[in-house]
């Protein structure tokens, strides 16, 4: 079944077109890659996916709703969350408030509610501290709670964007480069967390990357953009093999020569 | 907390061990009621109006802080507060008429302060026209309360005094109303243009009370409004059934220090349950991030335009309260330098730290309405004694001058005010290295190496 379904997605700035046409389904349950090189539109269709910006043409499907033009907080409360390729982590406030505030569209609790304090206030309160907590343990910073989010050391800030993300209880997340500027040992780690984030809580994931390892082991199916326009769909082999994938990323010759080195 | 306990372990100054030992078991209790027992004592023994009886007066706003700071039972502190604001302050009060005025003053603006603390502190939106709502409920009050209302309403005739009870909680939704009316524009705008943009919008408010007495009289205009009604008193029968006799103008000071009192600690409520809310985390999100917090599902609109209306909600009972207390309001008491007034004190106390702003408030008004006429009088009787001190030099003159380099040097060596919300002194302090987290740092090596093994 199709979790989400973009259909001619076209953004333009201006004159310049940073997302072409781009019609994209992601299966519930998959963990899908959008790669493609620098500027090539990958975070702009993030931002018009999660509501930042509206698309100039096409219409986005979500869960079998038209989630198109709604807010970034009605997509979010529909259950699309997502991470920022450059960390932007709420940096005065502590790890448990930073996962707190990723929960706020699963609360309820009105104004006249928290004045007078009501009882269901009070649970909900203590509901979201343990629901917190619990994420917090599966990506495993529960001992930094009381830190300040931007004491964290990088690769934890990460984490705590993904658990931050998770708090909203999300049906598909969309990781920006989440292994940006991590050392072997880390990627690895985040590549583990990320395939838990489909096997143990069942969320359906996208990610933009450039770590080609990465990309080809977790994903099962890549989507490939350049200058704002798919270029190819598939299976990570077929697009290992892709000649103009090949091309877009290192050039015709390279493309010419077969050479299989995307890896890299 | 963790700070009072690595002392406990191993104090390295001597004050640090007085400190220690102050925080122990009895002691504190003990401190604390000599404390205020000699600070009672002082100002209940010699009332009279006085350099001496000023710093009695700070002592005793300083008693409420270590009170509250102290590290005591919860039912201590709130009985004794209870007791030094509600028995010791009164009856102070009705000694001498002075010094309760300047108390309820300094309630006032505290309130006013904790309420452009929402905005500033607390949502990070700097507002630079919070006076504005002041205006708007200390008009209300004024023109509903005199005959200026039959100017608009015609054959209409001003409200009893009664009403005034009723006009606290009109003031509360008409400045909820018009903070949300102002906030509509500034939706989209981020700090210094915010800033602009609301200090325009204040004195739009202040140079409409200027004008707006053509074509229809409705402010008064430049001349202001005077004779606005006061609450009736209902207290008289319980002076009576204790044998005090009391003016009416003592009562009517008592009357508004404690009505000023209860809407200071109805706005300390409500502040401190929003800012531990869900919206209060919303608020401090958006101050942090505004991007992430969109994209984290916090609605921006909506709650950009509940902090403005909080916010401004105080600032209309407060004006409908100080239109009523001073019975005369005109347009230049609503102008900018009050927003900036007001500003200037959470600042001082620490932005988005609820006693640092009340903090703030108290100083700023002592100094504004106590100290310095105090200082200037007294070196006024110095020169009359013939120490040579020039005729020009009036202390209570440089009261701008004073505050300014106040808050220069607050900038340069305590950028999160005096007493900052926790979070905030550790964001602005970021560049030292951080007490705590080295053992846990060791822990959380340790637990990785171990899972690296594993």
């Amino acid at each position: 079944m199709a979790l989400l379904e973009a259909k001619h997605v076209t953004k333009h700035f201006g004159g310049l077109t940073a997302v072409n046409d781009v019609s994209l389904t992601i299966e519930a349950g998959s963990i899908v890659s959008v790669i493609g090189p620098n500027g090539a539109g990958k975070t702009t269709f993030f931002n018009v996916l999660t509501g930042i910006y509206k698309p100039t043409k096409g219409t986005i499907i979500f869960d079998g709703k038209d989630i198109t033009g709604l807010r970034p907080d009605q997509i979010t409360a529909l259950g699309i969350c997502r991470t920022f390729q450059n960390i932007r982590l709420f940096n005065a406030m502590t790890v448990l408030e930073n996962v707190l505030v990723g929960m706020h569209t699963r609360l309820h609790a009105g104004l006249w509610q928290i004045l007078f304090g009501t009882p269901s206030v009070r649970a909900e309160e203590r509901a979201s501290l343990e629901r917190a907590r619990e994420l917090l343990r599966f990506v495993n910073l529960d001992h930094q709670r009381n830190q300040l989010a931007r004491n964290l050391p990088y690769g934890d800030q990460r984490r705590l964007e993904i658990a931050r993300a998770l708090a909203s209880s999300p049906k598909l997340i969309l990781l920006d480069e989440p292994t940006a500027g991590m050392n072997p040992q880390e990627t690895a780690e985040a590549t583990d967390l990320i395939r838990r984030l489909r096997d143990e809580l069942g969320i359906t994931v996208v990610l933009i990357e450039h770590d080609m390892r990465v990309v080809m082991t977790i994903s099962e199916r890549i989507t490939v953009l350049d200058y704002g326009t798919k270029i190819a769909e598939g299976l990570p082999e077929e697009i290992r093999s892709n000649p103009r994938v090949i091309e877009a990323y290192l050039g015709k010759g390279a493309a010419a020569h077969g050479v299989e080195r995307v890896e890299g | 907390m963790a700070a009072d306990n690595r002392q406990v372990d191993q104090p390295t100054s001597l004050w640090a061990q007085l400190r220690a030992t102050a925080g122990r078991g009895p002691a504190p209790y003990v401190l604390i009621l000599a404390y205020a027992a000699i600070v009672s004592a002082l100002l209940l023994l010699n009332p009279t109006t006085g350099l001496g009886t000023d710093m009695v007066v700070v002592l005793f706003l300083l008693l409420m802080l270590v009170i509250y700071r102290a590290p005591t039972m919860l039912a201590f502190k709130l009985t004794l507060g209870t007791i030094l604001l509600a028995v010791v302050m009164p009856v102070f009060g009705v000694l001498n008429p002075f010094y309760i005025d300047v108390v309820t003053k300094a309630g006032m603006f505290a309130a006013l302060a904790l309420g452009l603390n929402v905005v500033v502190g607390f949502a990070g939106l700097l507002d630079l026209g919070y006076v504005a709502f002041f205006a708007v409920g200390a008009y209300l009050w004024g023109i509903f309360s005199t005959p200026q209302i039959s100017n608009i309403v015609p054959g209409m005739e001003p409200l009893h005094g009664s009403w005034f009870w009723l006009f606290l909680a009109i003031g509360l939704a008409v400045g909820a109303f018009f903070g949300v009316l102002l906030g509509l524009p500034v939706l989209r705008l981020r700090g210094d243009y915010l800033a602009i943009v609301t200090l325009g919008l204040g004195e739009v408010i202040r140079v409409l009370a200027t004008n707006l007495d053509r074509p229809i009289n409705i402010t008064n205009g430049a001349q202001g409004i005077k004779d606005i009604g006061r609450p009736p008193l209902f207290v008289e029968p319980v002076f009576q059934a204790l044998g005090i006799t009391i003016s009416q103008v003592q009562e009517y000071r008592l009357y508004f220090y404690f009505l000023v009192l209860l809407v200071l600690a109805l706005t300390v409520f409500v502040v401190h349950r929003l800012n531990d809310s869900r919206i209060g985390r919303a608020w401090t999100a958006i101050r942090e991030d505004e991007t992430a917090a969109i994209a984290m599902g916090i609605p921006l609109v909506r709650m950009k335009l509940l902090a403005f209306a909080v916010g401004a909600s105080f600032a209309g009972t407060m004006g409908v309260i100080f239109s009523a207390l001073q019975t005369f309001i005109n347009p230049p008491t609503f102008d900018l330098l009050r927003s900036i007034g007001i500003l200037s004190m959470v600042i001082l106390g620490g932005m988005g730290s609820i006693p640092g702003t009340m903090l703030g408030a108290v100083i700023v008004t002592l100094l504004d309405l106590q100290l310095l006429p105090r200082i200037a009088s007294e070196l006024a009787a110095l020169q009359r004694r013939g120490v040579p001190i020039p005729s020009w030099f009036d202390p209570a003159q440089y009261q701008r001058l004073l505050f300014g380099l106040l808050l220069i040097i607050m900038m340069i060596f305590r950028p999160e005010g005096l007493l900052p919300e926790d979070r905030r002194r550790q964001e602005l302090h970021h560049d030292e290295p951080a007490p705590a987290p080295e053992s846990k740092k060791v822990a959380s090596v340790a637990e990785s190496a171990q899972s690296a093994e594993g």
